[in-house]
């Protein structure tokens, strides 16, 4: 009788448990299939934007887009030329600015500040805040500080690439200070220990040290100010400039993006083709950054 | 350990001071170098200064000649009519909330499960071909989301509408909608959302899924039940970087959601944003000194201050995930 009994009370309590798991073991696989989608929901569009691109934009990728300046009245053959120079000149002026400033900060906050004190912190939750801020808000900064106001640059490319290293100064402190960071501790005791300053320390060790993920970083956030527009569109990169920039100071300048919103915003089919072969032109240049990016952080985390 | 012969310990690095030396001589080249990099430093608080001081006298001008209710009213959107000019601005907040709502129900859900799945799911070598890939999309340029939009997703929009559903909901939308732009921008952020919550679920000691796994949880009670509440602060911080990141968005919402500045929510109506009202009105032809010029600027204000509040309140939650659990 109690054999029988403690034999049942084991079935049940077995067929519970095996039930339960079998019923958690469903429900999970629905749960995990829904989890993949949610990732392949994203990697799809990334694809779609591609191939819609390449597939509407085909008959337009030929070498007339690259050397031919845009036209309204040839839509054949019209092509981008004077976005490419704009953009050429625009990173220029923006890596030699943006360059030396977010190192020397990110040295500045790794290396000399104190984080107890408050104004590190502020210091600190500024450039957080910056990152975040919307990127027409620096146009509206370029517009009124660079362009007219203060430094009354005018629509030249300059002003163009003074308001892109605004928006990724912060990209380039975050990116340079984990480089920094990343150098192990060893290596500045060693040096300290020898009888070198902090400055040669950081001169002749740190800064080598981190080279390798400065540039990632740099790259990177090259590879997002090229693909911005919203801002170059307020400091006056202008709708249909049809010659190069005569300088970095000089003449009116047009850029890649720019170019791409200001044909996709026209209504004829002609100009919706040229945009969209015009993105397939920006994602292979951003692709190629990117790969430059990845290749030399591989090359380079191994050594140290 | 450390032999370091420097009065001022190295950052994590020494923890004792042996003997404090002082250099030999005053190093003034070093004091000017130290000085150059913290003014670099200060540089990013002078953009900040610089963004509220551009934004700021101009939208005081503005409201010298707009009444501040006249502004922050619904009523007509109508800054260039000269003879009867309109600035309810509340017209542009709600069209921004409607693109921004859509793009939300997409970007949220699936954010969450993307992260969800590469912290608790995915195998190591898994993780490490996903993440380079959704960083890839956090890099697609927004003007290429927008044609993107204006292309495929509207003409596919209009094609597919479900046009069985009642009333407003069934008309299809035409060449600019809320919907069209909402969707496109709700898988651009996609990555922002689940970056930010993956690395809040990363931070969730594993001692706790161990303790779950070990009363006889299953993986999705573990996920759900566990480490999703416990890395909520820093989940909500994302989702917080999202709205953000959708109400300042430009490129998307000036191609595919048109300019008629309509006050609905519906997904099917063409809405105008701030974002989209800011970059219209500067790439045109106005007058500098003209009320329109300085609505441009009290706009911006608007914005900037709406996204600052966000940033911040997200900004507080990772830093609370971050004391939690380090």
């Amino acid at each position: 009788m109690t054999r029988t009994a403690t034999a049942s009370a084991r079935r049940t309590t077995e067929l519970n448990l095996e039930d339960g798991a079998r019923r958690g073991k469903w429900k999970g696989e629905v749960f995990r299939a829904l989890l993949i989608l949610c990732l392949v929901i994203a990697f799809v569009t990334l694809l779609a934007v591609i191939v819609q691109a390449a597939v509407k934009g085909w008959s337009r990728l030929d070498w007339n887009l690259i050397t031919q300046m845009p036209s309204t009245l040839d839509r054949e053959t019209s092509g981008m030329k004077s976005a490419i120079f704009g953009t050429i000149y625009l990173m220029g002026g923006l890596v030699l600015t943006v360059v030396p400033i977010g190192v020397s900060a990110a040295i500045f906050m790794e290396e000399f500040a104190d984080q107890s004190k408050w104004w590190v912190r502020f210091i600190d939750l500024n450039i957080q805040n910056l990152a975040a801020v919307p990127s027409i808000v620096f146009g509206i900064l370029g517009l009124a500080l660079i362009v007219r106001g203060p430094l009354s640059l005018g629509t030249v490319a300059y002003a163009g690439s003074l308001t892109l290293a605004m928006l990724v100064l912060p990209t380039i402190i975050l990116a340079s200070r984990e480089a920094i960071r990343s150098v192990p501790v060893t290596l500045r005791n060693g040096s300290l220990g020898l009888g070198a300053t902090k400055w040669q320390t950081i001169w002749h060790h740190v800064l080598p040290s981190a080279v390798p993920g400065m540039v990632t970083g740099t790259i990177l956030a090259l590879s997002r100010a090229i693909g911005e527009t919203a801002p170059l569109l307020l400091v006056g990169a202008t709708v249909f400039v049809t010659y190069t920039p005569d300088g970095f100071f000089d003449g009116a300048y047009t850029a890649l993006p720019v170019q791409i919103y200001q044909w996709a915003s026209r209504p004829q089919e002609e100009f919706r083709i040229l945009a969209s072969a015009g993105v397939i032109v920006l994602l292979a240049v951003l692709l190629a950054m990117n790969s430059v990016a990845i290749w030399i952080r591989n090359k380079f985390t191994r050594d140290l | 350990m450390s032999t370091a012969t420097h009065t001022q310990s190295p950052p994590d690095g020494g923890r004792q001071e042996p003997v404090s030396l002082t250099a030999s001589s005053p190093r003034y080249g070093e004091k000017a170098v130290v000085g150059w990099l913290f003014l670099c430093a200060a540089f990013s608080v002078l953009v900040t200064a610089g963004i509220v001081v551009s934004l700021l006298t101009p939208t005081i001008e503005f409201f010298n000649r707009v009444a501040p209710g006249n502004f922050f009213s619904a009523e007509a959107w109508a800054p260039f009519n000269s003879s009867n000019p309109g600035y309810g601005v509340l017209r542009l907040v709600v069209g921004t909330l409607n693109v921004t709502l859509w793009a939300l129900l997409i970007a949220i859900p699936a954010g969450l499960g993307a992260a969800i799945y590469l912290s608790e799911y995915a195998s190591r070598r898994a993780r490490k071909v996903l993440k380079p890939i959704l960083e890839v999309l956090e890099g697609v340029p927004t003007v290429a989301y927008g044609v993107f939009a204006l292309t495929f997703v509207t003409p596919l929009l209009r094609e597919f509408w479900p046009t069985f559903l009642p009333g407003k909901l069934g008309e299809p939308p035409g060449v600019f909608s809320a919907a069209s732009a909402g969707i496109v921008m709700g898988v651009m952020i996609i990555p922002t959302v689940a970056s930010i919550s993956q690395d809040a679920m990363s931070a969730v000691p594993s001692g706790l899924r161990q303790a779950a796994y070990g009363l006889g949880s299953t993986r999705m009670q573990v996920a759900t039940k566990v480490v999703v509440p416990a890395a909520l602060s820093g989940i909500v911080a994302g989702f917080i970087l999202g709205i953000s990141r959708a109400i300042g968005e430009t490129m998307i919402v000036l191609l595919a959601a048109g300019a008629a500045a309509n006050l609905s929510l519906w997904p099917n109506d063409s809405v105008l944003t701030m974002t989209t009202f800011i970059a219209r009105t500067s790439t045109g032809d106005i007058g500098h000194g003209t009320t329109t010029y300085y609505t441009i600027f009290a706009v911006g204000a608007l914005l900037f201050a709406m996204t600052f509040i966000m940033n911040m309140i997200s900004i507080a939650l990772v830093r609370r995930f971050r004391e939690t659990y380090e």
